[in-house]
């Protein structure tokens, strides 16, 4: 069975809570006791049917506001596939929200209401997911109910949106029409709307094909730990580990150790369950190699002549993330896949506005929420490459080095 | 194990996430623990720690959060897989917390010592300096758990602030923290209950054997079969009887209940755990029912 990770974007009243409630309990995610505790909590609240959208508040500020802050990770499965949702609330101060819940997913769901159509909130979810190359979208227009399951409203936010992506990078999308509240395409075509020829929504979530998603080319293995036994037993062994971000590493192969530059092989690779002919990603896996060269936390396997750029400075695009601004010209630490360092942004060359993706450019300084174009100079060489090749060597964090808190996520764009 | 479309299967990406994160503490942090208290998750994440540092030991202790209220079968069972791992194993004792004054237990015949743990843990972790300690939490266990990090900082007194998380993208884990404060690591976050049990079965993991089908004088409270012990005894109108039993959850004795069931091994409860109506703590864990918050309360306290 198959893993799928997906994140879902909008506020309460496009309905996203009743979704996401139908989808875990028509998939029996949902236990007895959890569904008496919200019916419990409904009735108290003096609601008459008890609200699926209880399910998904965790914090007691949430329950007593009424609105979701975080990120909540929801499970469920179908005999298919398992499924990890990323919920992430709508609302625009949590754009910050939204690109963690987006950063490991396969797919993104955005919800619309077919009586309002796309809304400024459509569009930056949209805008969202692509910026963090979410390979899959799906856009649920859910309220079909209301809108007495009109083939005429569907196929117009249809095509609205599908106007508006095409300024967008999205490698694949798909329409569905939904009424999460009656169940109308959730888990089971709808005889509601005949005219619909497309898949019931979790019928797409089984079948959507993630496999050619990763990058299996550019062999990439940042060195995470160094295992060296020093027991009798294994009086030599020495490998490396770490997680496969991209290509497929396979024994035999020669390969290249960055920062250093040293050439060797691949003599053996070890997994949690014993001994590989090969690897590729996500595995974690443990690399041993026919030379003896000294490798470290922090470097990078490669192949010979497929490199990633190894360089102190490099464009990005930065979310940022904590309520300090961006102080351009401060230095910040960075965390790009195993190697810490540190950087500094030189350049600040526009803010994007999230929901006309204009360009503002001569702002100061980027503050929590805002997307910028940034350059940044590193203390030390990163081995990166632009992200829209590889998710793992293409993304690094900001850290503020007094506080300790992550004030920013970073696309790289190009790396010189 | 490869496949010619390189796909993992569901379990592979979980154990690979989680050997992935278990890796990333041992090398950015001086000072890690394990936390093991002899239940089936902290003998998964003990699994996973065992499978990402083989051939070569596992490079930090683990600390067992004792309450003084054990089932025996566990903690010889904990004494046994310390054994046979070769493991350091600090003890972080609720009864020393008690005589030394530092937490008062509740009055009561069957008062539970489950909130009394946090004192003890925060002082294990305080007085032998880890800076960082796995859980074996996983989210869809509770509501509040399911907005918790993999790396959840902790501030000096051990508090979780839901408000102050950290973002936590891809798999850039942050675990910088100043001293005296400290991360704990959910190396399980994104596992359920079934993974688990799947995952129990095949990585054959050894659990204490009170997890299967076995006889034991019980007496019915509510809704929960109690076993009858050195602490917890029935009130007069309790019957006890002999039931056939196992424990869906392992804590203090006081206050976890057994259910029903004639699974004798894993397969048998995997059936059961996907047949089953109820989580696992709503079905046995008398301290959670306690209010709509009381995991966030003890959470925020500084609790597992």
């Amino acid at each position: 069975m198959e893993l799928l990770r997906l994140a879902t974007a909008g506020s309460v009243d496009d309905g996203k809570s009743t979704l996401i409630g139908r989808l875990l309990y028509d998939s029996k995610s949902i236990f007895e006791d959890q569904y008496a505790a919200i019916e419990d909590a409904s009735r108290r609240r003096g609601e008459d049917a008890p609200n699926l959208a209880l399910l998904t508040d965790g914090l007691r500020a949430e329950r007593e506001q009424g609105i979701t802050i975080d990120v909540a990770y929801r499970y469920f499965a179908t005999p298919k596939r398992a499924f990890i949702l990323a919920d992430t609330p709508g609302h625009p101060q949590y754009t910050r929200n939204m690109v963690t819940g987006a950063s490991t997913a396969n797919l993104a769901l955005v919800l619309v209401d077919a009586r309002n159509g796309i809304v400024e909130q459509s569009r930056r979810h949209a805008f969202l997911a692509t910026l963090l190359r979410v390979p899959h979208l799906v856009l649920c227009v859910n309220k079909m109910d209301l809108v007495d399951y009109d083939q005429g409203v569907f196929d117009s936010i249809k095509e609205e949106f599908e106007q508006f992506a095409s300024r967008l990078d999205i490698g694949d999308l798909t329409s569905v029409p939904v009424s999460a509240l009656n169940g109308d395409n959730v888990v089971t075509r709808s005889g509601n709307m005949p005219w619909y020829e497309g898949s019931a929504l979790l019928h797409h979530l089984e079948e959507v094909y993630i496999a050619s998603d990763r990058n299996l080319t550019d062999v990439r293995f940042p060195v995470q730990y160094v295992i060296r036994p020093r027991k009798d037993s294994h009086h030599d062994y020495r490998g490396y580990a770490g997680t496969v971000a991209a290509g497929v590493i396979k024994v035999g192969d020669e390969v290249e150790v960055l920062p250093s530059g040293l050439g060797t092989s691949i003599s053996a690779i070890d997994t949690p369950n014993g001994p590989v002919e090969e690897a590729y990603p996500p595995m974690s896996v443990c690399v041993r190699l026919s030379e003896d060269v000294d490798i470290s936390r922090g470097d990078m396997i490669c192949r010979p002549h497929n490199q990633p750029t190894m360089s102190q400075t490099m464009d990005a695009t930065l979310c940022w993330m904590a309520d300090q601004p961006l102080q351009p010209g401060r230095r910040y630490a960075i965390k790009h896949t195993t190697r810490w360092s540190r950087a500094v942004v030189r350049t600040l060359h526009y803010r994007v506005d999230v929901n006309t993706m204009h360009r503002e450019e001569g702002v100061e300084s980027l503050r929590r929420n805002d997307i910028g174009r940034v350059t940044l100079r590193m203390t030390q060489p990163l081995f990166v490459d632009e992200y829209r090749r590889n998710r793992t060597t293409g993304g690094f964090i900001l850290v503020d080095e007094g506080t300790n808190q992550t004030v920013a996520a970073g696309m790289i764009t190009e790396a010189s | 194990m490869s496949t010619p479309t390189y796909q993992l299967s569901q379990l592979q990406s979980l154990e690979a996430e989680g050997i992935h994160i278990i890796r990333e503490v041992a090398a950015e942090f001086e000072r890690p623990v394990m936390l093991f208290s002899g239940g089936k998750d902290s003998a998964v994440m003990l699994w996973l720690a065992r499978r990402a540092f083989t051939p070569a030991p596992i490079p930090f202790p683990v600390m067992h959060v004792d309450t003084g209220h054990n089932f025996p079968e566990v903690l010889e069972y904990r004494d046994r897989v310390v054994d046979m791992l070769g493991l350091r194993l600090v003890v972080a004792s609720v009864q020393e917390s008690i005589d030394a004054g530092r937490v008062t237990e509740l009055p009561g015949q069957h008062s539970s010592r489950n909130q009394l743990q946090t004192e003890a843990l925060l002082l294990g972790i305080t007085q032998n300096r880890f800076d960082a300690a796995f859980g074996g939490a996983r989210r869809d266990e509770e509501k509040a758990r399911a907005k918790e990090r993999v790396f959840s900082f902790r501030d000096e007194f051990g508090q979780w602030d839901p408000k102050i998380q950290r973002p936590e993208l891809w798999s850039l884990y942050n675990g910088r923290h100043h001293a005296g404060e400290h991360i704990r690591v959910f190396p399980l976050s994104n596992w359920t209950e079934s993974d688990v049990w799947h995952y129990i079965e095949h990585a054959e993991v050894p659990l204490p054997p009170i997890y299967f089908a076995h006889q034991r004088q019980c007496f019915r409270r509510g809704d929960m079969w109690m076993a009858v012990g050195p602490w917890t005894s029935p009130r007069p109108h309790e019957q006890v009887e002999t039931v056939t039993v196992r424990y869906r959850t392992v804590g203090d004795m006081t206050v976890t209940g057994a259910v029903e069931s004639t699974a004798t091994a894993v397969a048998d409860i995997i059936v059961e755990v996907s047949a089953s109506r109820l989580t696992e703590r709503g079905a046995t864990r008398a301290d959670d029912r306690t209010s709509e918050a009381s995991m966030e309360d003890r959470k925020r306290e500084g609790y597992f």
